[in-house]
């Protein structure tokens, strides 16, 4: 690359939030470090603060009184987004109709007044990291989603920015297509190695993408940390549900053992008394053992191919969810066994 | 029609000459209904048209036709075509000058102020032209050049002819994909002044050609307000049309209203065709994803 992203801008927020004009708080003040290179995923349902924490990076919002944005040293809070030198890109991808593709990836270099040979070798770079040479003389309606996709991408990289930030850029996409761009922008943004600030609803896209993932609740930051930390060590109910499927049983805690409807299990623990325990559907298997396992009935059984999905009544007060690679053929009513890894459990 | 499996009913739909033939007779009702409205109103045009191009209307198409009325009216009014084509444009100019801007920044703000003066753009269809004119009389009609001059006409008519046009924008402006397109220039480093020029002038294109095809048809046949504010220095086609109707004969009048068609039909064409406000976001060609697959 001609003019690679050697510095690589760190983002840091202080007690930013924001409050609309009617009176709504859409962001709760939050103050978060965003190391240089690093690509930080805001994932959360809709309504959650998610793209209202990206406008104010971005620019597009300016945040409540008191709250604070620096790249790395310099402060921006009262920049405009023009000043910033960020890339975007839109959830509309917001392509100019006007122009050509090429013309849309040159026009931010055009803003920038740089010599037209350095323009044009830039758009050539660009189309041909994208693979989108043959797209050069299109219209923007002569274009797919996905190569809108693209286009959008191309065009906000072109600038060498020192953040890069994408709303929800796979939303407008079917799911095949999602699946493989998911992979394209994973590379892309390895590759660069730029700041990269993700917004999106969906959990598999900010899992796969995240260096580091802000789940957000209702204009909160519910957890901050790594796909795994959240996954694993998911530090509120909020977080678990949302996150993949948590089974819940509730029981008693008592001398080194878990016990419930169906059955009991041995867990070291401090806590006594009546527990809320939480697993991940992978981390229960089914068993022939009665001790140390839990015994319920057969909901249903969904047979996915390389797995089978059962949901089983009878352990705790909910239905559990368990998932295993195992043969097996079950109908409803069918008495199981499950035994539950004891490192899995989480207890909030 | 849905294939029918009952055996009643198949009976029924095949059994059905009386059917057809009600289905047709219906046709003809309609289709009778529907040239009939238009002979209605295409007719009267016509006579006048014809009125315009006979020797002598009284003794009808016998006494031979000739274009001899219309010269005689481009000799009589040409100063009004002309100084009708020079309002209509430089009345669109000034709604664009004005009205595009006015639109952009109504778009932009949010509040309550906002909304009311786009609800009050509808204003001027309801007032009455005269009412107009007369205000207008009443505030400038002191100031004796200008009131005798065309532009007081102008100024008639870019109060009447604005809020269309910048209806016609808002309607371009307000949508969400438009506010992104801004966003999207914004993020790349674009201005305010650049971004105007270069992203919302461009791609409210459709919003405005409407607009001005409302613009110079509504300029070119208003008479209410022209009619009120003209003197005989300043007159315009509509107002010399009703002059040569009193005053003249009755060929000449028709005559005139040929040239007035001629001017004025385009202009209609050119509306029902661009005046429809594209949406600025198109929706995406069929994704071809083998295609894709190859390339990355």
């Amino acid at each position: 690359m001609s003019s690679p992203h050697q510095q690589k801008t760190s983002i840091r927020l202080e007690a930013c939030g924001k409050t609309f004009g009617d009176g709504t708080l859409a962001l709760e003040p939050m103050t978060l470090d965003i190391k240089g290179g690093e690509t930080i995923v805001f994932l959360g349902p809709s309504g959650c603060g998610k793209t209202t924490t990206l406008r104010i990076i971005a620019g597009l919002e300016s945040p409540d009184a008191g709250g604070r944005i620096f790249f790395d040293d310099q402060e921006v809070t009262n920049l405009p987004i023009e000043l910033r030198n960020v890339g975007m890109v839109f959830q509309s991808y917001a392509l100019f109709p006007n122009m050509s593709v090429e013309q849309n990836i040159a026009y931010g270099l055009k803003i920038r007044k740089l010599p037209r040979e350095e323009i044009n070798s830039r758009v050539e770079e660009m189309l041909d990291m994208m693979h989108i040479e043959e797209l050069r003389h299109r219209t923007v309606d002569q274009l797919s989603g996905g190569q809108r996709q693209r286009v959008a991408l191309a065009r906000a990289i072109a600038v060498c920015p020192k953040v890069l930030l994408l709303d929800e850029p796979l939303t407008a996409l079917d799911a095949l297509l999602r699946e493989r761009l998911r992979i394209d922008i994973d590379r892309l943004l390895r590759g660069l190695g730029i700041t990269t600030v993700y917004v999106t609803h969906d959990q598999a896209e900010a899992m796969s993408l995240g260096d580091r993932i802000v789940v957000m609740d209702k204009g909160r930051a519910a957890q901050v940390g790594t796909p795994r930390e959240i996954y694993f060590h998911p530090k509120e109910t909020f977080v678990a549900d949302f996150i993949g499927t948590m089974n819940r049983i509730s029981g008693v805690a008592a001398d080194g053992q878990f016990t419930t409807t169906g059955g009991s299990m041995s867990w070291q623990s401090d806590q006594n008394g009546s527990v809320d325990l939480m697993f991940r559907p992978e981390n229960a298997e089914l068993t022939d053992n009665q001790s140390n396992a839990f015994t319920g009935t057969v909901a249903t059984s969904f047979f996915l191919g390389d797995r089978t999905r059962i949901i089983i009544e009878g352990i705790g007060d909910e239905k559990i969810t368990i998932e295993t690679g195992n043969r097996v053929e079950l109908v409803q009513g069918d008495e199981i066994s499950i035994a539950i890894d004891p490192e899995s459990l989480v207890s909030l | 029609m849905l294939p029918v499996r009952l055996p009643g009913r198949r009976l029924l739909l095949q059994d059905s000459g009386w059917y057809k033939m009600k289905h047709s007779y219906r046709f003809y009702l309609q289709l009778g209904f529907t040239l009939l409205v238009c002979a209605f109103l295409i007719v009267p045009v016509i006579m006048s048209v014809m009125a315009g191009i006979t020797e002598n209307y009284f003794r009808g198409i016998t006494s031979g036709m000739t274009l001899r009325w219309v010269v005689e009216v481009w000799d009589l009014y040409a100063d009004t075509i002309f100084l009708s084509i020079l309002i209509s444009i430089a009345c669109l100019i000034c709604t664009i000058v004005l009205g595009v801007p006015a639109a952009y920044v109504l778009s932009k703000r949010q509040g309550r102020v906002a909304r009311m003066i786009e609800e009050l753009l509808t204003l001027p269809i309801a007032i009455p032209g005269l009412a107009i004119a007369l205000a207008l009389i009443i505030t400038f009609g002191g100031f004796r050049d200008f009131r005798s001059s065309w532009l007081f006409i102008l100024v008639g008519h870019v109060l009447y002819t604005l809020p269309f046009m910048m209806r016609s924008v808002l309607a371009v402006m307000s949508s969400a994909d438009f506010k992104s397109l801004e966003e999207g220039a914004a993020s790349l480093g674009a201005g305010f002044w650049r971004r105007f020029f270069d992203i919302v002038i461009p791609n409210c294109r459709s919003g405005i050609v409407a607009g001005a095809l409302m613009v110079v048809t509504l300029s070119m046949g208003e008479f209410n307000i022209t009619w009120m504010l003209h003197t005989p220095e300043s007159k315009t086609l509509p107002v010399g049309l009703a002059d040569s109707y009193a005053s003249m004969r009755l060929e000449i009048g028709s005559a005139y209203t040929i040239v007035f068609l001629l001017m004025i039909i385009p202009l209609l064409i050119g509306l029902q065709r661009y005046g429809q406000p594209r949406s600025i976001i198109s929706k995406p060609v069929e994704e071809n994803i083998i295609t894709n697959t190859g390339k990355s």
